[in-house]
């Protein structure tokens, strides 16, 4: 039996979770409201298959998309010209020859379960410094699994745009790790 | 033969559409030969399966 107190402990989770795509606290706290009220009128469905946080977050993903539809207009309105040229980019990753600056590590077990663990934080954190649609497109795609042509259609880009901006986030996100990582731990 | 730069943009790439034969080609070559690229490869599909399993709420 699904309680309402069940559904409310899962309030911070969420929260973080529509954090991290929208990126502005009223809405997320809208966007989980909206998802805690639903959760509640149709606790009876909730079938148990499911864990009841993998239950309320494939609600709270539509509430997501509904609010990133809601908010095209104004998302549009951020312009690409505040984000760097391919060029500038690039040269933070790689030298003039194209060859990357810093060696690229081989992560294994246990880099994989820190990733698991840190995956909120980092991401959180890292995305900061992304402009809020290319954090938004890594989230749809990655996190929720949606297609390319979805993903443009939601936030309003050209294909190629999608896949400068998922380049972008998956560069930065995967330096975030390792930095991270070196920072503490480095021998 | 391309350099790192492009085929970290390619391995990206590949993770959202099916690359075409040529730059399955030219991405193979520059793989067998680049230990980074190849680490960088399997980076992201590292990343891809936590994101995927933290996306769905697991």
């Amino acid at each position: 039996m699904l309680t309402p107190e069940m559904i409310e402990a899962e309030r911070p989770y969420l929260m973080r979770y529509a954090l991290a795509q929208l990126r502005d606290k009223g809405a997320a706290d809208e966007a989980v409201q909206e998802t805690l009220l639903a959760a509640l009128e149709s606790a009876g469905s909730f079938s148990g298959k499911s864990s009841v946080r993998t239950w309320l977050t494939s609600i709270l993903r539509f509430k997501l998309i509904d609010t990133i539809r809601r908010e095209k207009k104004e998302v549009l309105v951020e312009s690409f010209d505040d984000e760097v040229s391919d060029d500038e980019f690039a040269d933070l990753f790689f030298a003039q020859d194209g060859h990357w600056r810093e060696p690229v590590r081989s992560w294994g077990a246990p880099e994989a379960t820190l990733i698991a663990r840190e995956f909120w934080d980092v991401f959180e954190r890292c995305s900061q410094a992304m402009p809020r649609r290319t954090a938004m497109a890594f989230v749809l795609r990655e996190l929720q699994g949606m297609d390319i042509a979805e993903i443009c259609k939601a936030l309003d880009v050209t294909a190629t745009n999608c896949s400068v901006m998922l380049y972008r986030a998956r560069m930065s996100l995967r330096e975030c790790f390792e930095i991270g990582w070196l920072g503490g731990a480095k021998a | 033969m391309i350099k790192c730069k492009e085929a970290s943009w390619l391995i990206s790439a590949s993770l959202d559409r099916a690359l075409t034969m040529a730059e399955q080609v030219r991405l193979s070559m520059h793989l067998m030969l680049c230990g980074n690229c190849k680490n960088f490869s399997r980076q992201m599909a590292q990343l891809r399966a936590v994101a995927r399993q933290v996306g769905s709420g697991d």
